[in-house]
């Protein structure tokens, strides 16, 4: 007579073991998920999947360098959206960050006549503060005023990418080729070298700001300020610490992150400025830091992961499979992923289940 | 008496390191109302909210009607008829009384009806005299009256068994007795009142059997009119503790903290700690009595640091630091064990040794030029834990996995193994077991001994005479002077926090915390 019900209950220990079986599971589940629309468009789900993979990482050269050096930029703004989402602040600007990096890094290459050896650190330094400052424009509202970063830094990004497209059509487009929106390439002496057979430098880079990262929130005081922020407000009003301050330095260290990846791209990939340089990095970079739930090394891997399924998807792209491939397989792993997340740390539980252990 | 509707048999519900119900037994009957009486902490809102279906016992079984049953859910103990209102309304502010009660009525069609639904609020709000205007927003009106829409909301969804917890204190002496006239009227229309308490007085005065609760064991349950107070009493509290010896002696000391005319503006704006004034001594502990909010927040957060002093000045090792941040109070030698230790005191996701430097983290032994040394930090916790016997799964676990009576071990070993010269501590104990309790006081003790002065916010009589040099009382923002331990009653102590003797806020004052409100109102809007 007693009908029976279930109910979730949260489990007391998850093992790491369960985490990583849980999220490659859903992940599987996604490509699934995916596989429907790929069908139901004519094609074989199987062979375009092993064709992306293949072509991601079958070999050396053309298959895992590219993965990697498509992933940079998206591993560089993973870490900048970790580091603010760490303090609970939502940079959603690392795409508009990141295009006023690239302007200002680019500016110093194009009409800075520096000796060469100083030119790559300059454009370092200067796309480091041109995204910094570009984010402090919503720190500064957020610290002062308590304005809502999250659309501060939204709307900063059209402003930014805007006036990228301004400089490329406009005062700074190219004065050599056929009228297209690029600016003219940059001297030789500013572009990142590349190692191990094709992927520019910026990797080593992009690796050492993910070990920094990760060291930062471990063994300093500023991060220890920022963890204590996160998990509880008051405890951090209690302790005096100045949570004003810690939003600056957080959200400038997101910016700068954003920025720096401009310059990288610049001098390390494109060797011009173009419109929409950033090509939704910013946004990519948000769906990896919720990924890899903020660990900093955890974005590395996850970084080079979604650079692999950008070079696969275009490689489909010669089967008649559009690129937008990626974007949706992105999506369908985020949503799969979180979903996991639930049945990782809850159980299900049924009321009859829950009368024998009683009677137990 | 009308019908048996619900009996609970040996119900047993643990926390980590806390029993709040040990067998506990309460029958209800339909018609009647029923007084759960018992000091804070005495587990009678676990075992309420057995009943809501929000906990799920350990062991023990409940039938209904009759019947065994297993309340699964809030949901599943509205479908049989139980409803509850909740010391903290579950009201939503900005919506009307009539939305807030469709919302947890179930009947929430696609198209609102309002008229229909608002006829159908007043003909039940009627039936109990309960005065409601369905229209109105729920943050327009008075405590009582939100108060009201929680009881019509259970009596629209047809609760049979209504529980109110605390019920009174909210409420000023004349809604409190209106209030009771409405529960009367639902006993005798069929339904099973039960009423939260630990007030003497308003138990006997309105109810017909009452359960007593201690320590979280049901210890009786009798009809009112066989029982007087004394015995009622002695039940609920047990027998009186025995007064330390060497108490109320410092007051020959130095003075180390003189407030002098304090007063401070709670989070909603209006003046709720007026013109306070005392004298601390080294070596004293002040114990403050008082029903919970009454200001004892605002006292404590005022004196080290967490709010601004809005009028009155506090002298300190003979310096103003009525303008000092909390950091510079806390390098001067405060600690404050605050009320809230799992929000503000301690960080629960964090582990021991975070939590342990959570003040401290850039003072020289724990971190230099930024870059923490974490040797150091895991050497000192593991030292803290030693000495103050605190139970862990180690220093590297969150703290939310331990006990509630190590984690209150834990917040106060921190706030004294710097050899504070004055702390402030607000409910020290609250819903410890016993083994915490004396853990605590025996940390205290140690400081007072020391010479430290301490500030000790209680709401537990038993605690405030065990511990106390003098002896004050908190009520409605106003501090009574204090007193020696041995030169007042428990009695007298009583009379003070119901407010006897205590000032009354006069229309002036009324009129200036109006004022206030205003202009603190104008400064939030520029």
């Amino acid at each position: 007579m007693n009908k029976v019900k279930h109910s979730f209950v949260r489990r007391d220990k998850v093992t790491a073991l369960r985490r990583v079986l849980m999220v490659l599971l859903f992940g599987i589940l996604a490509l699934a998920f995916c596989s429907i629309f790929i069908a139901s468009q004519g094609f074989n789900p199987v062979e375009v999947y092993a064709k992306m993979f293949k072509s991601a990482f079958g070999s050396w050269k053309l298959g895992w360098a590219k993965s990697i050096q498509t992933g940079v930029p998206l591993m560089m703004c993973g870490l900048a959206v970790s580091i603010a989402f760490k303090m609970n602040l939502n940079n959603i600007g690392a795409e508009g960050q990141f295009a006023m990096g690239a302007i200002a890094a680019a500016g110093v290459a194009l009409f800075w006549n520096l000796p060469g050896f100083l030119q790559i650190p300059v454009m370092i330094i200067v796309s480091i503060l041109a995204g910094c400052a570009w984010a402090l424009i919503a720190a500064l509202l957020k610290a002062f005023w308590n304005i809502n970063e999250t659309i501060v830094t939204l709307m900063l990004n059209y402003v930014a990418l805007l006036y990228l497209d301004y400089l490329c059509y406009g005062p700074w487009k190219n004065t050599t080729s056929l009228g297209l929106p690029y600016s003219n390439d940059i001297p030789e002496t500013a572009v990142l070298p590349s190692i191990f057979g094709g992927i520019s430098s910026s990797f080593i880079l992009a690796i050492v700001m993910a070990v920094i990262m990760y060291l930062f929130f471990k063994y300093t005081t500023t991060g220890f300020q920022v963890s204590v922020i996160k998990n509880g407000p008051a405890s951090a009003r209690y302790a005096g610490i100045n949570v004003r301050r810690n939003i600056l330095v957080v959200l400038g260290i997101s910016g700068a992150l954003a920025g720096l990846t401009g310059s990288l791209q610049v001098s390390g990939v494109i060797y011009h400025l173009q419109p929409n340089i950033p090509q939704g990095a910013g946004y990519t970079g948000i769906v990896i830091a919720y990924l890899s739930k903020f660990n900093p090394l955890i974005v590395v891997l996850v970084a080079i992961f979604f650079g692999g399924l950008e070079k696969g998807a275009y490689a489909v792209q010669t089967m008649g499979v559009p690129s937008q491939l990626a974007t949706m397989i992105r999506g369908a792993i985020l949503i799969f992923v979180l979903a996991s997340e639930f049945f990782t740390e809850y159980r299900l539980k049924s009321s009859k289940s829950a009368l024998k252990e009683k009677e137990a | 008496m009308g019908e048996l509707v619900l009996e609970m048999r040996g119900v047993t519900k643990t926390f980590p390191g806390v029993i709040a119900n040990d067998n506990v037994n309460l029958e209800l009957y339909a018609g009647e109302i029923h007084a759960l009486l018992g000091e804070n902490g005495a587990g009678k809102s676990t075992l309420m909210n057995c009943l809501t279906g929000i906990y799920k016992p350990d062991a023990g079984e409940i039938y209904h009607k009759g019947k065994p049953i297993v309340i699964n859910s809030p949901k599943h103990a509205v479908d049989i008829g139980v409803g509850m209102v909740h010391q903290h309304f579950r009201l939503i502010p900005p919506l009307s009384v009539a939305e807030n009660i469709m919302l947890t009525s179930g009947k929430c069609p696609l198209v609102l009806k309002t008229d229909e639904i608002n006829d159908a609020i007043r003909a039940c709000s009627k039936e109990f005299n309960l005065e409601l205007s369905p229209e109105a927003k729920v943050w327009q009106l008075s405590v009582g009256e939100q108060q009201r829409v929680e009881i019509v909301k259970l009596l629209y969804r047809g609760a049979e068994i209504l529980i109110l917890d605390e019920p009174s204190a909210v409420l000023t002496p004349q809604e409190s007795v209106e209030m009771f006239k409405t529960l009367r009227m639902m006993a005798d229309s069929g339904k099973a009142v039960v009423f939260i308490s630990h007030k003497m007085n308003e138990v006997m005065d309105n109810s017909d059997r009452i359960t007593v609760l201690r320590g979280g064991k049901s210890i009786a349950t009798v009809t009112r009119d066989k029982f007087d107070k004394d015995e009622l009493t002695i039940m609920m509290v047990g027998h009186n503790l025995e007064r330390k010896a060497d108490r109320a002696k410092a007051a020959l000391n130095e003075v180390l903290l003189e407030v002098d005319n304090l007063s401070a503006i709670n989070d909603r704006g209006f003046r709720g700690l007026k013109h306070v004034s005392f004298k601390l001594h080294k070596g004293e502990i002040l114990g403050i009595a008082g029903v919970a909010g009454n200001g004892q927040r605002l006292l404590a957060e005022a004196v080290t640091g967490l709010r601004p002093a809005e009028e009155g000045k506090i002298l300190y090792k003979k310096k103003d630091v009525t303008k000092w941040s909390i950091k510079q109070r806390k390098e001067a030698g405060m600690s404050f064990v605050p009320e809230d230790r799992l929000h503000m005191g301690l960080v629960p996701s964090l582990n021991l040794m975070d939590n342990l430097i959570l003040k401290e983290y850039y003072y020289d032994k724990y971190s230099k030029k930024g870059i923490l040394n974490k040797a150091a930090i895991r050497k000192d916790a593991e030292e803290c834990v030693e000495r103050y016997n605190i139970k862990n799964a180690g220093v590297e676990y969150p703290v939310r996995l331990m006990s509630g009576g190590n984690q209150q071990k834990l917040l106060v070993a921190r706030e004294v193994k710097s050899g504070p010269d004055l702390l402030v501590v607000a409910y020290p104990v609250r819903g410890l077991d016993i083994g915490a309790i004396n853990a605590i006081h025996e940390i205290m003790d140690e400081e007072r001994k020391r010479g430290a002065a301490i500030i000790m916010i209680s709401e537990d009589l038993d605690e405030v005479f065990e511990m106390s040099d003098n002896v004050s009382v908190l009520f409605d923002g106003y501090m009574s002077e204090p007193v020696p331990v041995d030169q007042i009653t428990r009695k007298e102590i009583g009379a003070l926090m119901a407010g006897e003797g205590l000032g009354e806020t006069s229309i002036a004052e009324l009129k200036e915390d109006l004022e206030i409100r205003e202009a603190n109102k104008k400064k939030e809007e520029d």
